[in-house]
């Protein structure tokens, strides 16, 4: 069986964010992300790291063995800091692993079942359980497949089904009068649902941003009037501020509606020289956590300083505490001077960047998508081949729309013959 | 309780029934072949050809569990070509023409060499039924033979109608009476019934055929066997003919469409769309100028010719009007006129895995009753219910066919899951495991579950040791050392530089190497048979393939082993669509494995059988 990963918790910010992976290859996974894995069912702090070796969050790791564990399969949970960010980083690592996907819902659940893991009260407790799933899924299917995208969807049902049927005819009437080379058709099909594929998976990132919020972190030098601010963005008195340079240690998090997309500011601790250990953990955490957020909006002292970390493309410069340098440009919390248009100009960017979301809102799509244009770049690879290798080729067409059964639907054999039976006449 | 005369009864002596007598022979159930005349065993009623694509994979696994037909067909071939030979060993199907009256009489020799079958001439005109349970079959002749399990193969002869032109009378199978008093004991049964048509095409003269005007085709040099147990072809080999029809054939039939008895409306029947009639062809290809017609010698003694590609309902006059239309058919005479036959099925959502009736313990149904074509798919389904039927009458488990494990569990696991919408016939496109389960390894995935069930016999089973034996030395020895890129590059192979070191084994799945490529690596490599380097070659080009399969194979084959009750109430499961609940309560499936098939199953939908079915073993248990 494959191995199978998921957030155990609710989506969304939260003090903690549990994500588990349960299969025979959780262990293997959690070794990649953690480094090493604690004791089983021993809770062990580990620094958890990206493929590329950067560091994505400090979480605790429980790993429970085959037999003990709430599935019956080896589990390995991480119980991370309860940012969208740091879950989406996780679940983008274990979907680049090879053997594991995203987790069906109610999958743990049933596995938990094959293996007599669940008492007869969570089974009765499970009914519930998925009709709430089910529900969810029908919204989500309903939203996702109306309009223009259903159309997207459709059609790439229909390319996938036309090139499959175009292989399977020279495979299954070889001693029929198929027309003689069928592959450049197949070839066409197929390169047009992977460019397509390609593009969504780029938008996908802007989808679950639609879907789960932007991220967008205040960054800057203590005192600079980042917490003031963020109150003022909330009109309220989210975080706690105060003359006394470096007071933000954590990260406070205010969520709004900008535009019509929901939107996260952080306000982080000051960037600067610590001068204790606890601040310098904070300043450490503000620049890993910037680094994640999707735009960063800089204040400075005066117009024109450059901020003490490396902005990218599209982030924002601004200079704070307006109120008291009487310039032309900046912003000020304390009386709201510049705020409504740098809001415009967050708004501005954002929007750009959602007009590029498609139809992958969840990042189960995004890694499906991904498999899927994987496996045709392959069946296009075996095409290359020639003849012999067809086998081959419709092999991987099959890894290919079995990864898009999510979005599309199931192809099975019986529509294949629908439409080589439409298209050849087969028969002697 | 009564003493029964036999274990098992077979109704029927065509492909179906044979194999399941056979198989309940081989098993060592006391059997009964109840059939018409001792002529009709193992009659190919239409082409005269065994095997093709996805049917050749069928006889191997017959074959593989020492069933008849691979054998027979061996015998009696007379033209071999392995289709698909230029393409991956996985849709590679062997074919053979067959000398008709060749294959029968080897057939006939087998039913009558196995020991335990009993030949009963007669017609089945009633099933005995004691307390919903079968006990028995009832003859024409008023005789009432008592048997644990009874298979009915009627193949097309249940309500039989057959069609030429604007004439049509009952008929199963050119010059055989229908069945239908047996018919109307099955409308009894209340069991789900549909109607099938099929076709067949004009039979010729040979003599009357000009051969020099048509192209020939000749057997493979080297001929593809069927049976993992044959030595060698027996009979002459001959070439087929192949000539094309013409506009002027098109223009007969298409002026004279009223009078065919498909398009004059007088048949309700679904005709199979892979094997249309030439009228269909005209019709609905009305773009091609030009259809081939393969011209099959029915056999080495006889002058009669199978003109594949133009079945046909017209009336005789029109056939013979556009036969000799065709190039090298000028003269052709017509031995027989081409008809189309509508028949009753039954719905196979009525059967279980084992083939047996849900409905009606003890009874179980074979071949083209299911609403299946072909001799391969009946032989393979006669194995099926007379394993199972013979299993049964001995007290013992069923055996099951899995579709990761088989073409004929594809087939059963179709049949009973999905029902059927025209003649069935198996296309390798239908077996999702299409790369692992080839018509090559058939013995491999087989013949040992075979011996367990103990229908293979000492002979095939030493044989396969054997062959078992040398192929784990084999791919031990290609498995043994590993070699660098620069190794390989320094033995005349060319492969990426990515410091990857491979085996030979895994060197055989790379597009561009061959076995003999290998042996500068490792002379030893030489000295292998050439049988066991080729079944190694074919086994490692999907060995990556099979691998990332595995974890699928496992979860359906998971699913299999978690039964559902017979008596399992589908509705009214909480968060179940209605229309799903519908579906799963008509087909009633036995296993969480054929729930899954169904269409629009949902892996939460899934969950919630599962779970419901834990409950109730907990409640069971308590």
């Amino acid at each position: 069986m494959d191995t199978i990963y998921a957030l155990a918790t609710a989506r969304g910010k939260s003090g903690v964010s549990v994500v588990r992976v349960s299969g025979s290859r959780a262990f293997e996974a959690g070794r990649l992300l953690a480094g090493g894995l604690p004791e089983a069912r021993r809770a062990g702090l580990r620094i958890l790291r990206g493929s590329d070796g950067s560091v994505i969050d400090h979480a605790l790791v429980l790993s429970f063995a085959e037999g003990e564990s709430f599935t019956g399969e080896p589990v390995v949970e991480f119980h991370l800091h309860g940012s969208m960010a740091i879950v989406r980083a996780i679940l983008g690592e274990l979907s680049g692993m090879s053997g594991l996907r995203g987790a069906e819902a109610g999958e743990f659940s049933r596995r938990a079942l094959l293996n007599n893991r669940l008492d007869l009260a969570q089974v009765e407790g499970l009914g519930d359980l998925i009709n709430a799933e089910t529900e969810t899924q029908r919204k989500q299917a309903l939203r996702i497949f109306s309009g223009e995208l259903g159309a997207g969807v459709e059609n790439w049902r229909k390319d996938l089904l036309r090139a499959k049927a175009l292989l399977e005819a020279t495979i299954d009437f070889a001693d029929e009068e198929v027309p003689v080379d069928v592959h450049p058709e197949a070839r066409e099909l197929l390169k047009g649902v992977r460019i397509d594929l390609d593009a969504q998976i780029a938008g996908a990132q802007a989808a679950e941003r639609i879907r789960d919020g932007f991220e967008i972190a205040i960054l800057g030098a203590p005192n600079i009037g980042k917490s003031t601010l963020l109150n003022c963005l909330a009109k309220r008195d989210a975080a706690i501020t105060s003359d006394v340079a470096g007071t933000t240690r954590d990260i406070i998090e205010v969520r709004m509606d900008l535009h019509g997309l929901p939107v996260t500011f952080l306000d982080t601790a000051g960037l600067r020289v610590a001068e204790d250990s606890v601040e310098e953990i904070g300043i450490a955490r503000t620049r890993e956590r910037a680094a994640l957020a999707d735009l960063r909006i800089f204040l400075v002292g005066k117009a024109g300083e450059q901020p003490d970390m490396t902005p990218e493309a599209q982030d924002i410069i601004v200079a704070g505490k307006a109120d008291l340098a009487q310039a032309e440009e900046g912003v000020s919390g304390l009386t709201g001077r510049g705020v409504p248009s740098l809001l415009e100009r967050v708004a501005s960017v954002l929007e750009d960047r959602a007009a590029g979301a498609g139809i992958a809102v969840a990042e189960r799509h995004r890694a499906a998508m991904a498999a899927a244009a994987a496996a045709i770049g392959n069946a296009e690879a075996e095409l290359d081949y020639g003849e012999d290798r067809v086998d081959l080729a419709a092999g991987r067409l099959n890894e290919a729309i079995a990864a898009l059964e999510s979005l599309v639907g199931r192809i099975d054999a019986e529509q294949v013959l629908d439409e080589v039976f439409a298209r050849f006449c087969i028969g002697k | 309780m009564k003493q029964s005369d036999f274990d098992v009864i077979v109704v029927g002596g065509g492909h179906a029934g044979v194999e399941a007598a056979h198989a309940a022979h081989r098993i060592g159930a006391r059997t009964a072949l109840v059939t018409l005349n001792f002529e009709g065993i193992g009659a190919m009623s239409c082409n005269p050809a065994i095997g093709g694509l996805g049917k050749g994979h069928l006889v191997r696994e017959v074959d593989a569990m020492d069933g008849v037909m691979g054998r027979a067909a061996d015998r009696a071939g007379i033209q071999f070509r392995l289709l698909n030979r230029r393409k991956g060993p996985a849709v590679q199907g062997p074919r053979a023409q067959a000398d008709r009256s060749l294959y029968r009489r080897t057939v006939q020799e087998a039913v009558e060499n196995a020991g335990n079958v009993a030949l009963l001439l007669g017609e089945a005109v009633d099933l005995i039924l004691e307390s919903g349970r079968i006990t028995g079959v009832e003859l024409a002749s008023g005789e009432r033979i008592a048997s644990r399990s009874v298979v009915l193969t009627a193949g097309t002869f249940l309500r039989g109608v057959i069609h030429i032109g604007e004439n049509h009378r009952s008929g199963g199978r050119w010059g055989d009476p229908p069945s239908v008093r047996l018919a109307d004991r099955i409308a009894d049964l209340g069991l789900p019934l549909g109607r099938l048509k099929t076709g067949t095409p004009p039979r010729l003269d040979g003599r009357s055929i000009d051969w020099d005007a048509v192209e020939m085709q000749p057997g493979d040099d080297v001929p593809e066997l069927f049976s993992f147990m044959s030595e060698g072809v027996s009979a002459r080999q001959v070439s087929c003919g192949i000539t094309r029809t013409n506009s002027r054939t098109h223009d007969i039939i298409a002026s004279n469409l009223a009078r065919s008895a498909m398009y004059g409306g007088r048949i309700d029947g679904v005709g199979p769309r892979y094997c249309p009639s030439i009228e269909d062809k005209v019709v609905r290809f009305e773009e091609k100028p030009s259809h081939q017609v393969f011209l099959e010698p029915e056999g080495l003694d006889t002058h009669t010719v199978y003109p594949n590609g133009i079945s046909t309902s017209l009336p005789e006059d029109v056939q013979e009007a556009y036969v000799r239309t065709i190039t090298g058919l000028e003269r052709a005479k017509i031995l027989q006129p081409g008809y189309a036959i509508e028949y009753d099925y039954v719905d196979p959502r009525a059967l279980a895995a084992s083939l047996e009736l849900k409905e009606v313990p003890g009874l179980y149904f074979a071949g083209q009753i299911n609403g299946t074509t072909g001799y391969e798919e009946a032989a393979g389904q006669g194995l099926v219910a007379g394993i199972n039927a013979a299993l049964a009458a001995k007290g013992r488990e069923p055996y099951f066919f899995s579709r990761t494990e088989s073409y004929i569990g594809v087939m059963i696991d179709d049949l009973i899951t999905c029902g059927v919408n025209e003649p069935y016939r198996m296309f390798t496109s239908r077996a999702e495991y299409r790369l692992s389960l080839r018509a090559d390894n058939a013995d491999q995935r087989l013949t040992p579950a075979g011996e367990k069930i103990g229908c293979v016999s000492s002979a095939r089973a030493e044989a396969f040791s054997a062959k078992a034996d040398a192929l784990a030395d084999g791919k031990a020895q290609l498995s043994a050392n590993e070699y660098t890129p620069k190794m390989l590059r320094d033995a005349g192979l060319s492969v990426r530089e990515d410091g990857k070191k491979r085996t030979p084994f895994e060197l055989l799945a790379f597009p561009d190497v061959t076995y003999d490529d290998l042996i500068p690596l490792d002379a030893n490599l030489g000295n292998l048979p050439r049988l066991v380097r080729d079944q190694l070659a074919k086994d490692a080009l999907y060995a990556n393939y099979i691998r990332r399969q595995d974890d699928q194979v496992d979860a359906v084959r998971r699913d299999e082993a978690v039964p559902i009750p017979p008596d399992f109430s589908f509705s009214g499961l909480p968060g179940l669509s209605n229309e799903l609940q519908d579906k799963l309560a008509r087909i009633q499936p036995r296993s969480l494995a054929q729930a899954a098939r169904i269409e629009g199953m949902t892996p939460a939908a899934l969950t919630l059988v599962l779970a419901t079915l834990k409950q109730l073993d907990r409640k069971k248990s308590a």
